[in-house]
Protein backbone atom coordinates (compact mmCIF):
# COMPACT_ATOMS: atom_id res chain seq x y z
CA UNK A 1 0.00 0.00 0.00
CA UNK A 2 1.34 3.13 -1.09
CA UNK A 3 2.99 5.64 2.01
CA UNK A 4 1.68 9.11 2.09
CA UNK A 5 3.28 12.15 4.26
CA UNK A 6 1.84 11.89 7.46
CA UNK A 7 -0.56 13.99 9.00
CA UNK A 8 0.11 14.69 12.47
CA UNK A 9 -2.72 17.44 15.04
CA UNK A 10 -1.34 20.51 14.99
CA UNK A 11 -1.82 21.62 19.11
CA UNK A 12 0.68 17.90 20.02
CA UNK A 13 2.43 16.61 16.82
CA UNK A 14 0.71 13.85 17.93
CA UNK A 15 -0.71 11.57 15.02
CA UNK A 16 -4.46 12.18 14.26
CA UNK A 17 -6.71 9.87 15.77
CA UNK A 18 -9.16 7.83 13.95
CA UNK A 19 -13.01 5.75 15.24
CA UNK A 20 -13.40 3.21 12.31
CA UNK A 21 -16.97 2.30 12.25
CA UNK A 22 -18.64 -0.34 9.70
CA UNK A 23 -20.07 -3.71 10.15
CA UNK A 24 -17.55 -5.53 8.10
CA UNK A 25 -14.91 -6.51 10.11
CA UNK A 26 -12.87 -6.31 6.40
CA UNK A 27 -13.83 -2.75 6.02
CA UNK A 28 -12.60 -1.83 9.33
CA UNK A 29 -9.21 -3.45 8.96
CA UNK A 30 -8.74 -2.00 5.00
CA UNK A 31 -9.43 1.74 6.65
CA UNK A 32 -7.04 1.14 9.32
CA UNK A 33 -4.48 0.11 6.64
CA UNK A 34 -4.91 3.28 4.88
CA UNK A 35 -5.64 4.82 8.33
CA UNK A 36 -1.61 3.85 8.96
CA UNK A 37 0.08 5.16 5.94
CA UNK A 38 -1.34 8.40 6.42
CA UNK A 39 0.62 8.07 10.12
CA UNK A 40 -2.77 8.00 12.28
CA UNK A 41 -3.37 5.56 14.86
CA UNK A 42 -7.13 3.93 14.90
CA UNK A 43 -8.11 5.05 18.50
CA UNK A 44 -11.22 2.92 18.27
CA UNK A 45 -13.49 0.62 15.90
CA UNK A 46 -17.46 -0.11 16.25
CA UNK A 47 -19.34 -2.37 13.99
CA UNK A 48 -22.64 -0.74 14.92
CA UNK A 49 -24.17 2.86 15.36
CA UNK A 50 -24.82 2.25 18.97
CA UNK A 51 -21.02 0.93 19.61
CA UNK A 52 -19.99 4.14 17.40
CA UNK A 53 -21.23 6.76 19.94
CA UNK A 54 -19.85 4.34 23.00
CA UNK A 55 -16.73 4.32 21.31
CA UNK A 56 -16.77 7.63 20.41
CA UNK A 57 -17.36 8.39 24.33
CA UNK A 58 -14.46 6.59 25.10
CA UNK A 59 -11.38 7.35 22.83
CA UNK A 60 -12.67 10.73 21.74
CA UNK A 61 -11.15 10.39 18.57
CA UNK A 62 -10.13 13.61 15.89
CA UNK A 63 -12.24 12.21 13.10
CA UNK A 64 -15.01 9.24 12.98
CA UNK A 65 -15.07 7.38 9.30
CA UNK A 66 -18.35 6.17 9.63
CA UNK A 67 -20.40 3.88 7.31
CA UNK A 68 -23.95 3.82 6.63
CA UNK A 69 -25.62 0.35 6.43
CA UNK A 70 -25.23 -1.07 9.78
CA UNK A 71 -27.16 -3.33 11.65
CA UNK A 72 -29.04 -2.15 15.59
CA UNK A 73 -28.61 1.69 14.18
CA UNK A 74 -27.58 2.91 10.97
CA UNK A 75 -24.34 5.70 10.96
CA UNK A 76 -26.68 8.50 9.92
CA UNK A 77 -28.53 8.28 12.95
CA UNK A 78 -25.28 7.73 14.79
CA UNK A 79 -23.44 10.63 13.53
CA UNK A 80 -26.80 13.01 14.75
CA UNK A 81 -26.43 10.77 18.16
CA UNK A 82 -22.69 11.93 18.84
CA UNK A 83 -22.85 15.83 17.26
CA UNK A 84 -25.69 16.24 19.79
CA UNK A 85 -23.36 15.76 22.84
CA UNK A 86 -19.86 16.74 20.70
CA UNK A 87 -20.94 19.56 17.88
CA UNK A 88 -17.08 19.79 17.20
CA UNK A 89 -16.75 16.03 15.75
CA UNK A 90 -15.42 15.48 12.90
CA UNK A 91 -17.17 12.89 11.31
CA UNK A 92 -16.95 11.40 7.40
CA UNK A 93 -19.77 9.17 6.20
CA UNK A 94 -18.09 6.35 4.53
CA UNK A 95 -20.60 3.84 2.01
CA UNK A 96 -21.04 2.32 -1.19
CA UNK A 97 -24.37 3.71 -0.78
CA UNK A 98 -23.94 7.03 -2.17
CA UNK A 99 -26.95 8.68 -3.76
CA UNK A 100 -27.69 12.48 -3.03
CA UNK A 101 -30.12 11.38 -0.55
CA UNK A 102 -28.58 10.01 1.64
CA UNK A 103 -25.34 12.56 1.39
CA UNK A 104 -27.80 15.37 1.74
CA UNK A 105 -29.22 13.73 4.71
CA UNK A 106 -25.57 12.88 6.46
CA UNK A 107 -24.66 16.42 5.68
CA UNK A 108 -27.68 18.15 7.15
CA UNK A 109 -27.23 16.17 10.24
CA UNK A 110 -23.86 17.34 10.81
CA UNK A 111 -21.24 14.99 9.04
CA UNK A 112 -18.46 16.63 7.43
CA UNK A 113 -17.81 15.08 4.03
CA UNK A 114 -18.66 11.76 2.13
CA UNK A 115 -16.73 8.89 0.47
CA UNK A 116 -18.27 6.70 -1.54
CA UNK A 117 -16.80 2.90 -1.27
CA UNK A 118 -14.64 1.41 -2.72
CA UNK A 119 -12.83 3.81 -0.91
CA UNK A 120 -9.36 4.88 -2.61
CA UNK A 121 -6.67 5.95 -0.39
CA UNK A 122 -5.68 9.04 -2.30
CA UNK A 123 -9.15 10.54 -2.04
CA UNK A 124 -9.99 9.64 1.61
CA UNK A 125 -6.43 11.25 2.35
CA UNK A 126 -7.08 14.72 0.83
CA UNK A 127 -11.11 14.48 2.40
CA UNK A 128 -9.16 14.10 5.87
CA UNK A 129 -6.97 16.65 5.34
CA UNK A 130 -9.50 19.19 4.23
CA UNK A 131 -11.70 18.21 7.47
CA UNK A 132 -8.82 17.94 9.60
CA UNK A 133 -8.03 21.34 8.61
CA UNK A 134 -5.85 24.03 10.25
CA UNK A 135 -6.05 21.09 13.46
CA UNK A 136 -3.99 18.68 11.58
CA UNK A 137 -0.33 19.68 9.58
CA UNK A 138 1.81 17.77 6.90
CA UNK A 139 4.68 16.13 8.78
CA UNK A 140 8.25 15.85 6.82
CA UNK A 141 7.69 13.49 3.78
CA UNK A 142 9.33 10.60 4.25
CA UNK A 143 11.11 8.71 1.03
CA UNK A 144 8.85 7.54 -1.55
CA UNK A 145 5.57 9.02 0.19
CA UNK A 146 3.07 11.45 -1.43
CA UNK A 147 3.11 15.05 -0.42
CA UNK B 1 -36.87 -8.66 -15.18
CA UNK B 2 -36.06 -5.82 -17.10
CA UNK B 3 -32.66 -5.01 -18.92
CA UNK B 4 -33.02 -1.46 -17.00
CA UNK B 5 -32.71 -2.56 -13.60
CA UNK B 6 -30.40 -5.18 -14.41
CA UNK B 7 -27.81 -3.25 -15.68
CA UNK B 8 -26.28 -0.74 -13.02
CA UNK B 9 -26.04 -4.08 -11.46
CA UNK B 10 -23.61 -5.77 -13.75
CA UNK B 11 -22.01 -2.40 -14.36
CA UNK B 12 -21.59 -1.61 -10.82
CA UNK B 13 -20.20 -5.34 -10.25
CA UNK B 14 -17.67 -4.78 -13.53
CA UNK B 15 -16.11 -2.07 -12.10
CA UNK B 16 -16.06 -2.90 -8.54
CA UNK B 17 -14.22 -6.18 -9.80
CA UNK B 18 -11.94 -4.48 -11.70
CA UNK B 19 -11.04 -2.05 -9.47
CA UNK B 20 -10.59 -4.36 -6.09
CA UNK B 21 -8.36 -6.90 -8.69
CA UNK B 22 -6.57 -4.39 -10.18
CA UNK B 23 -7.37 -6.29 -13.79
CA UNK B 24 -9.66 -6.42 -16.13
CA UNK B 25 -13.26 -8.30 -16.12
CA UNK B 26 -15.02 -9.95 -18.68
CA UNK B 27 -19.02 -11.06 -18.41
CA UNK B 28 -19.24 -14.27 -19.38
CA UNK B 29 -22.30 -17.03 -18.90
CA UNK B 30 -25.50 -14.95 -18.68
CA UNK B 31 -28.62 -16.94 -18.08
CA UNK B 32 -32.50 -16.26 -16.50
CA UNK B 33 -33.61 -19.31 -14.08
CA UNK B 34 -36.55 -20.44 -12.20
CA UNK B 35 -34.63 -23.24 -10.33
CA UNK B 36 -33.09 -23.39 -6.98
CA UNK B 37 -29.87 -21.49 -6.10
CA UNK B 38 -26.75 -23.96 -5.95
CA UNK B 39 -23.81 -22.24 -4.20
CA UNK B 40 -19.94 -22.49 -5.53
CA UNK B 41 -18.41 -21.66 -2.95
CA UNK B 42 -17.96 -18.28 -0.45
CA UNK B 43 -21.21 -16.55 -1.11
CA UNK B 44 -23.06 -12.98 0.25
CA UNK B 45 -26.63 -12.26 0.07
CA UNK B 46 -27.47 -8.62 0.36
CA UNK B 47 -31.72 -8.09 0.41
CA UNK B 48 -32.92 -4.69 -0.46
CA UNK B 49 -35.99 -3.18 -0.16
CA UNK B 50 -38.17 -0.25 -1.86
CA UNK B 51 -39.67 0.30 -5.34
CA UNK B 52 -37.87 -2.66 -6.30
CA UNK B 53 -37.22 -5.51 -3.89
CA UNK B 54 -35.23 -8.58 -4.15
CA UNK B 55 -31.69 -9.79 -3.11
CA UNK B 56 -28.47 -10.81 -4.88
CA UNK B 57 -25.96 -13.25 -3.91
CA UNK B 58 -22.12 -13.24 -4.77
CA UNK B 59 -20.38 -16.38 -4.83
CA UNK B 60 -16.67 -17.28 -5.21
CA UNK B 61 -14.86 -20.10 -5.34
CA UNK B 62 -12.81 -20.72 -2.13
CA UNK B 63 -9.43 -19.88 -4.15
CA UNK B 64 -11.43 -16.58 -5.96
CA UNK B 65 -12.41 -15.36 -2.70
CA UNK B 66 -8.52 -15.22 -1.15
CA UNK B 67 -7.48 -13.38 -4.17
CA UNK B 68 -9.76 -10.99 -3.71
CA UNK B 69 -8.92 -10.44 -0.36
CA UNK B 70 -5.74 -10.19 -0.69
CA UNK B 71 -6.00 -8.13 -3.59
CA UNK B 72 -8.23 -5.58 -1.58
CA UNK B 73 -6.10 -6.12 2.02
CA UNK B 74 -2.71 -5.95 0.28
CA UNK B 75 -1.91 -8.88 2.71
CA UNK B 76 -2.20 -13.03 1.99
CA UNK B 77 -4.73 -14.47 2.89
CA UNK B 78 -5.41 -18.16 2.18
CA UNK B 79 -8.41 -20.04 1.11
CA UNK B 80 -10.73 -20.48 3.84
CA UNK B 81 -9.64 -18.08 6.09
CA UNK B 82 -12.62 -16.01 7.74
CA UNK B 83 -11.31 -13.05 6.20
CA UNK B 84 -11.64 -14.13 2.82
CA UNK B 85 -15.71 -14.54 3.72
CA UNK B 86 -15.79 -11.19 4.74
CA UNK B 87 -14.09 -9.70 1.67
CA UNK B 88 -16.80 -11.23 -0.33
CA UNK B 89 -19.59 -9.81 1.99
CA UNK B 90 -17.49 -6.18 1.19
CA UNK B 91 -17.84 -6.76 -2.26
CA UNK B 92 -21.61 -7.52 -2.40
CA UNK B 93 -21.93 -4.40 0.13
CA UNK B 94 -19.93 -2.29 -2.02
CA UNK B 95 -21.42 -3.29 -6.01
CA UNK B 96 -25.19 -3.51 -4.32
CA UNK B 97 -24.53 0.08 -2.90
CA UNK B 98 -23.34 1.53 -6.19
CA UNK B 99 -26.10 -0.06 -8.31
CA UNK B 100 -28.52 1.45 -5.64
CA UNK B 101 -26.99 4.79 -5.91
CA UNK B 102 -27.48 4.45 -9.87
CA UNK B 103 -30.75 3.26 -9.72
CA UNK B 104 -31.68 5.80 -6.91
CA UNK B 105 -30.28 8.84 -9.11
CA UNK B 106 -32.57 7.54 -11.60
CA UNK B 107 -36.49 7.67 -9.54
CA UNK B 108 -35.83 4.41 -7.40
CA UNK B 109 -36.06 4.51 -3.80
CA UNK B 110 -34.52 1.83 -1.92
CA UNK B 111 -33.42 0.89 1.40
CA UNK B 112 -30.29 -1.79 1.70
CA UNK B 113 -30.31 -4.55 4.32
CA UNK B 114 -26.57 -5.46 5.50
CA UNK B 115 -24.60 -8.62 3.95
CA UNK B 116 -25.24 -11.89 5.06
CA UNK B 117 -22.91 -15.14 4.64
CA UNK B 118 -25.29 -17.15 2.57
CA UNK B 119 -24.67 -21.08 3.89
CA UNK B 120 -27.29 -23.22 2.54
CA UNK B 121 -26.62 -25.12 -0.08
CA UNK B 122 -29.71 -23.95 -2.17
CA UNK B 123 -31.37 -21.20 -2.36
CA UNK B 124 -35.40 -20.29 -2.64
CA UNK B 125 -36.38 -21.10 -5.90
CA UNK B 126 -37.66 -18.35 -8.18
CA UNK B 127 -40.91 -17.36 -9.04
CA UNK B 128 -42.41 -15.92 -11.66
CA UNK B 129 -42.23 -12.58 -9.83
CA UNK B 130 -38.87 -13.20 -8.87
CA UNK B 131 -36.91 -14.66 -11.85
CA UNK B 132 -33.02 -14.64 -11.02
CA UNK B 133 -31.05 -13.76 -13.71
CA UNK B 134 -27.51 -16.06 -13.44
CA UNK B 135 -24.45 -14.55 -14.18
CA UNK B 136 -20.22 -14.76 -13.99
CA UNK B 137 -17.24 -12.38 -14.28
CA UNK B 138 -14.14 -13.99 -15.67
CA UNK B 139 -11.50 -12.20 -13.65
CA UNK B 140 -8.02 -12.64 -13.21
CA UNK B 141 -8.47 -14.57 -9.51
CA UNK B 142 -11.05 -16.74 -11.21
CA UNK B 143 -15.39 -16.80 -11.68
CA UNK B 144 -17.15 -14.26 -9.76
CA UNK B 145 -21.42 -15.73 -9.69
CA UNK B 146 -23.51 -13.06 -9.23
CA UNK B 147 -27.51 -14.31 -9.31
CA UNK B 148 -30.16 -11.59 -9.08
CA UNK B 149 -33.32 -11.88 -8.27
CA UNK B 150 -36.10 -8.66 -7.76
CA UNK B 151 -39.53 -7.57 -8.83
CA UNK B 152 -41.23 -4.11 -8.60
CA UNK B 153 -42.97 -3.11 -5.48
CA UNK B 154 -46.11 -2.10 -7.05
CA UNK B 155 -47.33 -0.87 -3.72
CA UNK B 156 -44.15 0.84 -3.04
CA UNK B 157 -43.92 2.52 -6.20
CA UNK B 158 -47.22 3.66 -6.26
CA UNK B 159 -46.79 5.32 -2.93
CA UNK B 160 -44.01 6.65 -4.64
CA UNK B 161 -45.60 7.88 -8.12
CA UNK B 162 -48.22 9.72 -5.99
CA UNK B 163 -45.95 11.74 -3.44
CA UNK B 164 -44.38 13.44 -6.44
CA UNK B 165 -47.84 13.58 -8.26
CA UNK B 166 -47.15 11.74 -11.33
Amino acid sequence: MEQFAPLRRKKDGQPVRYLVVDDSVFARKNLGKMIETFGGQVAGEAADGCAAITEYERALPDLVLMDITMPLMEGIEAAEKILQKHSDARIVMVSSVGYQENIVAALQRGARHFVQKPVKADVLYEVVKYVMGDDAVVAAIADGAHA
Amino acid sequence: MKMELIQPFINAADAVLAQSLRCRTAVGDVSMTEHTYRRHGVAAQIAFTGDIEGRIIFDLAPATAAYLATSLSGTEIAAGDEMAGEAVLELANQVIGNAVTTLNNQGFNFRVLPPLVYSAEQGLPSTQDTEALLMSFDTCGGTVYMNIAMRYNCQSSEKTASAVGA
